[in-house]
């Protein structure tokens, strides 16, 4: 660690506390009944979603790339763990057979050769978490070794992530099409309808967001977290000083999409449904939502976006079913006029509002206040 | 990069935390008996690809939820329903089920239209012992304990559907273009199709062509290039599966490389009066559906719902034009209905009680009296094909002769198995050696 | 085998000789008939006698039977007629004892058709469809005719042709013949049903080739059969190609339209307006109101609503456009990303607002002068709206042409996008050309909305289906080039429908979309800034 060492002390503090809030006190919380368990589960999805966001904003906060087709990690992640809780499910379907229901319906009574490895619970997780680094790494080499970048690069991965979900929403790829992966029974051998194991997947899942984090600061506060912004920041000059900038951009890209997997590692069993509409365009587009309102830049923007655009979502549908996207698009639209840096900035703006009156202090900190004003 | 770790940040965090932490709401500790409203889900979407057809049943169960409420209430409590917006979103369907269960407790979810979305929230019923109206024909091979499936299975839709189409007065068809979209309501109901055809009906494997689209799809130019050439000869049919908008750049694309219905009729399957409305009538004219329920049917029942429902229009700013009534409406219209007088019979809105209640239970509709199966779940019924007319309605011109038993498992795919659920029934069984084998044992 | 040709031959002859006798004036007593159809014992026999009549009173008469509007009065057979009054099976209206028009008594049964004979009723009705008034349901029940195989529907045909002045109607009518004729007794009579069904390739008479094929005797019409059926499937082959290259430009047209306008915003200005598609849905929706007014108030001259929906759909989404980016997008300049996220906030906006407004079921009828189409070659046409699409995507690409590159304002338009500080040096007003050139690009995508609601849906989400395909066109063909968006759409349009006729099975739409996708994902690998890159600093501003 080359980072000073008081602000990471005071970030490790923030973390510490940011556990102790979502992974100590709400299943504390719940088991004194005071959160019911469908939020408790509600929060463990939104929290694998911000380990989604975690990886969007390290490729695109830090290094200014910005890929449309980070769903399609999170996809492999899910239907990776989504195999094989189908596969420990299996005869106990609707049709009683030894394959998942919908190859039933699809007319397939063996089980596909590649779906075998998956009844292995370590090659799922591992597959879960390689495979989208791996390919990652493959997009990587064939594009950033090629100069491809920019809105290019953007548009390449948004046809990749397009091809993808067009393939994925075919049953033919007997992944069951549209309808996904659904009606897990159990993950690991524990029973998905007693709350018990929801609870301990929630907290493993808020320990992992944690161990994330940790992680995602590692990398921005090292030595290589200072070349990657100076990627996003001036690329070219970079690669005058003798940097190799694609080795650097491929990396970050692999870590991304290994976060994305974990995410949706840990998103399915506590779902209990994946499809393809969680692995299109659209939702990469969403994640890139996520993060820029919450604030690009900052590892905690991209935490508090994802969670709260989605618990937004979800307040917002129940409470005016015709009126939610209305509210949503205006919030999005207010927040980015009024706040470029989002809801982050908006903390910013507001302690300095407050750091004024006490203290007198110009607003020039303001500007100041590290928030990233940096374009693509 | 140093700059932006500061304390304020936390307090920032905290406040949202805080924020966060109070809008999840606490649960009512309370649960105040006697007069409080009982809860009911609604569950469907309200925007997206499916809002065409779903957003209409919506208005329909609201109605008959305003009507029960005038007579007083169910068990003299008023019904409330939680309108909750899954966006067609599958995903969605499953997150949102299980708060109408786990959150809103509600008595009954009346919802779904896509077997795709039934799929996803299958799981969750099953799970939280949580009750589920479904008002859309389906595909069938499917009986769960927690839903009651008011639309028609395979026997009361499909099949009628092509034995009109291979009678004389339907044209003797003998060769069937099956186009879907993508899922698993056309694949199931074309993999049991397929087999009716060629099995019951004998028709070569080499008369039968297969194909299907995404949702959403948009451009059919040459999928309608291939039912011409398939169809020159004058002697088949196209049997449409194809869900929600896609429908409207098909049958445009139909009418524009002059398929006509009087040559190559389509018998759709997911298209109905709503659907027809979104559409340029006058070339589709001659093109036929099959359903339980046409708007234009002359019973007085009908007559005076449709004229309710007009008037419900008038008082919810729903054009006139778009005001229209079709199969899965009725269906859902009656079910909520169907579940009142389940509580008022069971006194309880307990489950299984409800579920006891239902079984065999009879009630008016506007097409005459629909009756609960007493095991499987499913609702008898009368089978209408009816003839697209130019004013966006349908001309009956079949309909069978009595009521229709429902069957969720099809002869053709599975010979003897069944469903029941009444005294001890455990769902599907297959019958083996006179004794009844069920499915969910056999895990 | 024989025998049942013996036996065909026969029936032929003699339902032949019948219809040709029934074809003379007075030939048929039809009050005798009449009678004996209302009488259930020798209703069918009856049926029969009239089965290969031409006669049109026996059309009348049989329609009575069929809906009950057969009565006995005064012991003769009369027709209820639609204004209640009685007519003779001739048709000449009857009077009563004091001159007045007959009324039947009230409570008096009409003559049953038996359920059995249904069907044979309905048959001999569709035959005297070929002389009916209405060209289509000429053409159709020819068809059906010449399908059935039923060589008692010959005289009616023959009437028919003799009588017909419409070309299709008339081919329509000697293709059927020539089917019937297959099964004529003699063999010269087959060999020219099948050479003339050869000439004319005839598509739909193949199953009736090749069953004659699989019966046929005589080595002279074998040889002619085979020979017909070749040339039909080599003229199916060629016209197959023909209609896929027309679904490929016509593919093309619609690519190119709705990208031109993307072209202009997202390819010149560099700005990524995620509200595309909704410019779009807005045009669409203007169609339909105008529609709508037009039908209330003006349904004279409804077919013309397309005329005025066109230019307003422009007006429309360019004024929402200039509004956009007056209110919204010129605080944005130089962060592309956030313009990104703030209008995609404002088209989820516009999806709801139009959905709330609307409704979900709308739909914008084509004009009728746009319905149906051309028929190129037998079997093959080609649809007017998109002949339409085609020619109004070049009308725009020609006009946004000349606007950009042979007019003033479009020199101060590039001199702004190449060099925005030395073009406000030079006294153009950026503020106002960058207000301008947003809002054109918006409209074409009104006019795109608008033209596209003629082939396909308008709903709410109607601009989401079109804009990832949008994004790839303009960057394919190289950001910032006119040029380069028209070649990638024709490249993209031909491709993906040559290719999904190659694929066949289940899913070829499906499949022949993602073989472009990756076509186009390796083409951007090895040429990353597209078919027509910008070159020198531009470009490096941009990527």
């Amino acid at each position: 660690m080359t980072a000073p060492v008081r602000p990471w002390d005071r970030e490790l503090v923030r973390v510490g506390l940011f556990g102790a809030v979502f992974a100590v006190g709400l299943p504390t919380a719940n088991g004194l009944g005071f959160v019911s368990d469908y939020y408790l589960n509600l929060f463990g999805k939104y929290l694998a979603l911000a380990i989604l966001a975690l990886g969007m904003d390290l490729i695109w906060g830090y290094t200014g790339i910005l890929s449309l087709g980070q769903a399609i990690f999170f996809g492999i992640g899910a239907y990776s763990i989504g195999m094989h809780m189908m596969l420990e499910s299996s005869g106990k379907g609707v049709y009683g057979e030894p394959v998942p229901d919908f190859m039933i319906w699809n007319q397939v009574y063996a089980l596909p050769l590649f779906w075998k490895p998956y009844t292995s619970a370590v090659f799922a997780i591992g597959s879960s978490l390689l495979l989208p680094a791996l390919l990652a790494t493959v997009i990587g080499v064939l594009t950033f070794r090629r100069r491809l970048r920019g809105t290019y690069f953007a548009i390449l991965t948004q046809a990749i992530a397009f091809a993808v979900w067009l393939m994925l929403n075919r049953n033919e790829m007997k992944l069951g099409g549209t309808n996904g992966l659904t009606d897990f029974k159990s993950v690991l051998g524990f029973s998905l309808s007693s709350p018990g194991t929801l609870r301990a997947l929630y907290v493993v899942t808020a320990a992992v967001l944690v161990g994330a984090l940790l992680l995602a600061q590692a990398i921005v506060r090292s030595k290589t977290g200072l070349v990657l912004e100076a990627i996003r920041d001036n690329e070219r000059r970079l690669e005058f000083l003798g940097y190799d900038t694609a080795g650097f951009k491929i990396f970050v890209f692999a870590v991304s999409a290994a976060l994305a997997g974990l995410a949706g590692l840990l998103y399915a069993p506590q779902v209990g449904i994946i499809t393809p509409s969680q692995v299109g365009v659209l939702p990469s587009l969403e994640i890139v939502i996520w993060v820029a309102f919450g604030g690009r830049g900052t590892l905690w923007g991209a935490l508090v976006g994802a969670i709260s655009v989605n618990w937004l979502r979800s307040v917002l549908t129940g409470t005016y079913p015709r009126l939610w996207p209305i509210i949503l698009g205006g919030l999005f639209m207010a927040v980015i006029l009024l706040f470029p840096a989002g809801l982050i900035g908006l903390a910013v703006r507001a302690k300095a509002l407050v750091a004024r009156r006490g203290r007198a202090v110009a607003p020039a900190a303001v500007a100041a206040s590290g928030v990233n004003r940096h374009t693509a | 990069m140093s700059a932006w770790s500061r304390r304020e940040f936390l307090r920032g965090s905290l406040v949202a935390g805080t924020g966060l932490a109070a809008g999840i709401g606490f649960p009512k500790i309370l649960t105040a008996q006697g007069k409080e409203p009982i809860k009911v889900g609604i569950l469907h979407s309200l925007s997206g690809t499916m809002a065409i057809s779903e957003a209409p049943i919506k208005e329909v169960v609201l109605m008959a939820i305003g009507e029960i409420n005038k007579a007083g209430g169910v068990l003299g409590r008023k019904v409330e329903p939680v309108i909750e917006d899954p966006a067609s979103n599958w995903d969605l369907f499953a997150e949102k089920s299980k708060k109408l269960l786990l959150q809103d407790k509600v008595a009954a979810v009346f919802g779904c239209w896509t077997s795709v979305s039934r799929k996803s929230v299958l799981p969750v019923f099953e799970k939280n012992n949580g009750l589920l109206f479904y008002p859309v024909q389906y595909e069938g091979e499917e009986c769960s304990k927690n839903v009651i499936y008011t639309g028609a299975t395979i026997n009361q839709q499909a099949t009628p559907g092509i034995d009109y189409l291979m009678s004389a007065e339907g044209g003797g068809k003998k060769k069937f273009y099956l186009l879907g979209s993508d899922y698993v309501y056309p694949r199931t109901t074309n993999k049991i199709l397929r087999l009716y055809l060629t099995k019951v009906k004998k028709v070569p494997e080499s008369a039968i062509a297969e194909e299907y689209t995404p949702f959403h799809h948009q451009d059919y130019q040459t999928i309608v290039g291939k039912i011409k050439s398939f169809s020159a000869a004058g002697d088949a049919a196209v049997i449409n599966t194809i869900n929600g908008d896609s429908n409207v750049p098909f049958f445009k694309e139909l009418a524009n490389q002059g398929v006509t219905a009087d040559k190559t009729p389509t018998m759709s399957y997911s298209f109905a009066e709503v659907e027809l409305q979104t559409l340029d009538v006058k070339p589709l004219v001659g093109h036929l559906a099959s359903w339980n329920y046409f708007m234009s049917l002359k019973t007085p029942d009908n007559l005076k719902w449709v004229k309710a429902y007009k008037e419900w229009c008038k008082g919810h700013s729903i054009p006139d034009k778009q005001c229209v009534t079709d199969d899965p409406m009725m269906h859902a219209y009656i079910h909520v209905h169907l579940w009142a007088k389940a509580v008022q019979k069971a006194e309880s809105t307990d489950v299984e009680k409800v579920l006891k209640a239902l079984e065999g239970l009879e009630i008016p509709s506007p097409v005459g009296k629909y009756k609960v199966d007493e095991k499987n779940h499913h609702t008898w019924k009368p089978v209408y094909i009816g003839k697209i007319r130019e004013d966006g309605q349908f001309d009956v011109v079949w309909k069978t002769k009595s009521w229709v038993r429902p069957a969720p498992w099809s002869e053709v795919t599975y010979p003897g198995r069944d469903c029941d659920w009444s005294n001890g029934g455990k769902g599907s069984f297959d019958v083996v050696g006179g004794k009844r084998m069920w499915l969910s044992d056999k895990s | 085998m024989r025998a049942l040709a013996v036996v065909l031959a026969a029936a032929w002859v003699l339902t032949g000789l019948g219809g040709v006798a029934a074809a003379g004036p007075g030939a048929l007593d039809l009050e005798s008939v009449a009678r004996r159809l209302a009488a259930p014992a020798t209703q069918k026999g009856a049926l029969g006698e009239l089965a290969a009549s031409s006669d049109p009173a026996v059309e009348r008469l049989l329609r009575a039977l069929k809906d009950g509007a057969l009565y006995v009065w005064k012991g003769r057979l009369v027709i209820l007629g639609d204004d209640a009054g009685l007519t003779d099976v001739a048709g000449r209206p009857l009077l009563d004892a004091q001159g007045q028009p007959a009324q039947l008594g009230s409570g008096q049964e009409a003559v049953a058709l038996d359920e059995s004979h249904f069907g044979v009723v309905q048959r001999i009705l569709e035959r005297f469809e070929v002389l009916g008034k209405d060209p289509a349901k000429r053409q159709s029940a020819a068809f059906k005719l010449g399908t059935s195989g039923d060589p008692s529907a010959i005289p009616v045909l023959a009437r028919a042709i003799e009588g017909e002045t419409n070309r299709d109607v008339r081919a329509a009518l000697e293709d059927a013949l020539a089917k019937l004729r297959l099964r004529a007794p003699d063999p010269a009579d087959r060999l020219g049903a099948v050479k003339q069904l050869g000439r004319r390739a005839s598509e739909a008479a193949v199953p009736q080739l090749q069953a004659l094929l699989a019966e046929e005797t005589d080595p002279a019409v074998r040889a002619a059969a085979r020979t017909a059926l070749q040339d039909i499937d080599r003229f199916v082959a060629q016209r197959n190609i023909v209609g896929y290259l027309f679904n490929g430009i016509s593919l093309a047209a619609v690519l190119l339209i709705m990208s031109l306008g993307l072209a202009v915003t997202f390819g010149l200005m560099g700005i990524i307006n995620m509200a595309h598609g909704e410019m779009l849905m807005l045009g669409s929706y203007t169609a339909y109101v105008v529609q709508e007014i037009f039908a209330a108030r003006f349904p004279a001259y409804a077919d013309s609503y397309f005329f005025v929906a066109l230019p307003l759909a422009f007006l429309v989404a360019g004024l929402v456009g200039f509004a956009l980016e007056w209110g919204v997008i010129r605080f944005l300049y130089g962060r592309p990303l956030e313009t990104l996220i703030v209008t995609w906030g404002v088209g989820m906006i516009l999806q709801q607002g139009a959905r709330l407004y609307f409704g979900d079921q709308t739909s914008v009828n084509s004009p009728t002068w746009f319905r149906g189409g051309v028929e190129v070659l037998t079997g093959l046409i080609f649809p007017w709206s998109r002949i339409f699409i085609v020619g109004l995507a070049l009308v725009a690409l020609g006009a946004l042409w000349l606007l950009l590159y042979r007019s003033y304002a479009g020199l101060n338009v590039r001199a702004v996008m190449q060099n925005r500080a030395m073009a406000a040096c030079l006294g153009v007003s950026t503020r106002r050309v960058d207000a301008v050139t947003f809002a054109l690009g918006t409209a074409l995508a009104g006019v795109a909305g608008c033209a596209l609601a003629l082939i396909g849906t308008v709903d709410p989400e109607v601009g989401k289906t079109y804009i990832v395909d949008s994004f790839m066109v303009v960057v394919l063909g190289g950001v910032g080039k006119l040029v380069g968006t028209v070649v990638a759409a024709v490249c993209i349009g031909l491709s993906n429908k040559l290719i999904e006729p190659a694929i066949g099975g289940t899913a070829a739409a499906v499949y022949a979309k993602v073989a472009v996708l990756v076509i186009v994902i390796w083409f951007l690998q090895w040429r990353p800034t597209g078919l027509f890159a910008q070159r020198g600093r531009a470009a490096t501003e941009t990527a």
